[in-house]
């Protein structure tokens, strides 16, 4: 009885204190990164970096409003939903179309492989040519350089979650719109897009938090500040006003509001947008 | 009746098949083939050909044999950086693993508090690497940083001006922001054990311990590999972050193979050696992902077994 109380005592502070460190680990951080970002520059380097601001001030957030930040937050919101939208509408479209016709078409079978294999290439490894395609198109420096390379590495994934998915609505709802006379494009709209409403939210947030994040892209892709795009323009505001610790944080907070704005509003969506549903 | 039923309905399907439902689900299929080929599988096949070229990437593009494939081999700095992604991946599957694992378990307790901690927990996973990078080298900085200010002497270095010191930094920091990611899977998979299996070993005695390595940790054979496989497959990747936050340095201490790439290709203005290294990236992505799925399906068999 007491051996057994003693293990579990054990395990638990074991378990918890890994959570509750990690805890303080995680959020010191990002309780950092709101505080300086309200301290003038004077105030950052006289003051202990953990003590809440004596005096806060947006001064930070003004300068860095003031630079041009409207734009690339702008910049972003479009490469964001211009990669996004088309990426789940073309992926939706052929993970219904892998789920109903591998059947009967090796065709199809041969895509479902190929985004499969899809999977295994990472971005960065293909960027030299991509760079290249680019540059033949004449794309370079534009938005749309980061939203084409963007939609295509999204597929692959975005294809395998739908198509579970659609895998799981039971055939026989399928049959039954066939034997109305619905279309296959009228089935997709009326039958699967309802039911798999939920996971084009899932892949749909976890496309977009990764194109919103994307650093290596713009990196390469473009050169002008009138394209930057949000990471792109941190690292850029960071050479520029490296001494000025809290307006650069200052812009990391206003690069992030967004995205926690949705994990305020959605964040069981978010989650499993994270994750890809992987957990719940 | 039964007998004429099956090859009726055989027929029809076949038919329909090869008409209209074939056709226009596979015009269905086309635009993701089409964009996903185009900016995904050429470039794919175009990094093996400009591996054989040479190439500042802004003139005509030579035709150079093995040049860059010799150049690439022969140059000390490719095991090097193939062993620092390796450090890079190891050390943060080795702290990532067993960090996450437990606080999956954690939070998979149904504890009102937990579900309030397990908010905070994810907010790392919203911020770009760039944000997280920059964030890390102003905290890190020995004159301002946390350390100078709390007049903490532990934490007054020059974290990323000294090689094991940056090295290790950067697995901190790939783990700060990733340990989140792997804790939700385990938590998700944690609350897909059924309940009976704990009762009855509670029922035999099992403490705490033993429950967590006979029944959590067996259960989780799958999510564990999973887990690993994004984790192992994904260091590969790493750029922005160390990009950000190392450059590569000090010297070359934490120059990973898509930082090499990068460097020899944008910085150095030498495509094909940098093709080289992705082609290198991609047959290591491969070769992880295979080697782990192994793991995993002889598990999947040891399953069978088991069960039969």
């Amino acid at each position: 009885m007491s051996t057994r109380a003693a293990a579990g005592w054990r395990f638990n502070v074991l378990g918890g204190a890994a959570g509750w460190l990690w805890l303080v680990i995680g959020v010191v951080p990002i309780y950092w990164i709101v505080i300086t970002s309200l301290k003038s520059r004077s105030t950052y380097y006289a003051q202990n970096p953990l003590a809440p601001p004596t005096d806060p001030t947006l001064e930070n957030y003004r300068s860095v409003i003031e630079s041009d930040f409207a734009r690339y937050f702008l910049n972003s919101v479009v490469v964001t939903a211009g990669a996004v939208v088309p990426a789940v509408a073309v992926s939706f479209m052929a993970a219904y179309a892998v789920v109903r016709g591998s059947a009967g078409s090796r065709f199809l079978r041969s895509v479902n492989v190929l985004f499969l294999m899809g999977l295994a290439i990472p971005l960065q490894a293909t960027i030299i040519p991509v760079y290249l395609i680019i540059i033949r198109l004449h794309l370079y420096d534009t938005l749309l350089a980061i939203i084409l390379p963007s939609i295509a590495f999204a597929v692959p994934l975005s294809v395998l979650v739908l198509a579970n998915f659609i895998r799981d609505v039971p055939r026989e709802l399928f049959e039954s719109m066939r034997m109305d006379g619905a279309t296959e494009w009228g089935t997709l709209w009326h039958l699967a897009f309802p039911l798999t409403r939920p996971a084009l939210v899932t892949v749909s947030i976890y496309n977009g938090l990764t194109i919103w994040n994307g650093f290596l892209l713009p990196l390469i892709l473009t050169q002008s500040p009138e394209q930057r795009t949000m990471p792109l323009a941190l690292w850029t505001f960071q050479g520029e006003y490296g001494v000025n610790v809290p307006a650069v944080l200052a812009s990391v907070v206003l690069a992030t509001l967004p995205i926690l704005a949705l994990y305020a509003l959605g964040r069981r969506q978010l989650l499993s947008g994270l994750t890809l549903g992987l957990g719940k | 009746m039964s007998g004429l039923a099956p090859p009726a309905v055989r027929v029809r399907a076949a038919t329909g098949s090869a008409g209209g439902r074939s056709g226009s689900l596979g015009w269905m299929a086309l635009p993701a083939l089409a964009i996903f080929v185009a900016f995904g599988l050429v470039p794919l096949v175009g990094v093996l050909a400009l591996s054989f070229t040479r190439w500042d990437g802004i003139g005509a593009i030579h035709p150079a044999g093995l040049d860059s494939w010799r150049t690439v081999l022969t140059d000390p700095g490719l095991p090097h950086a193939l062993w620092v992604t390796f450090l890079v991946m190891a050390l943060s599957w080795a702290f990532q693993t067993p960090m996450s694992l437990l606080i999956g378990v954690f939070l998979a307790g149904r504890q009102r508090y937990r579900e309030f901690l397990a908010v905070l927990y994810v907010i790392p996973l919203l911020l770009s690497s760039a944000a997280i990078a920059i964030t890390y080298k102003a905290l890190l900085d020995p004159n301002f940083g946390l350390g100078a200010g709390l007049g903490l002497p532990f934490l007054v270095q020059d974290w990323l001006g000294r090689s094991g010191l940056a090295l290790g930094v950067v697995v901190f920091v790939v783990s700060w922001q990733f340990i989140p990611f792997h804790a939700l899977i385990y938590q998700g998979a944690v609350r897909q054990i059924p309940v009976t299996l704990y009762e009855a070993a509670q029922i035999d005695g099992a403490g705490r311990i033993r429950q967590f390595l006979s029944i959590t940790l067996p259960q989780l054979k799958y999510t564990i590999i999973t887990s690993s496989t994004l984790m192992v497959v994904g260091s590969l990747t790493f750029f922005d972050l160390i990009f950000v936050l190392t450059e590569g340095g000090p010297g070359d201490a934490t120059r990973v193979l898509a930082l090499d790439m990068y460097k020899r290709g944008f910085q150095a203005n030498l495509m094909g050696p940098a093709s080289a290294i992705a082609v290198i990236l991609v047959l290591a992505g491969l070769a992880l992902a295979l080697l782990l799925q192994r793991l995993g399906g002889r598990d999947a068999s040891a399953s069978q077994l088991e069960g039969a």
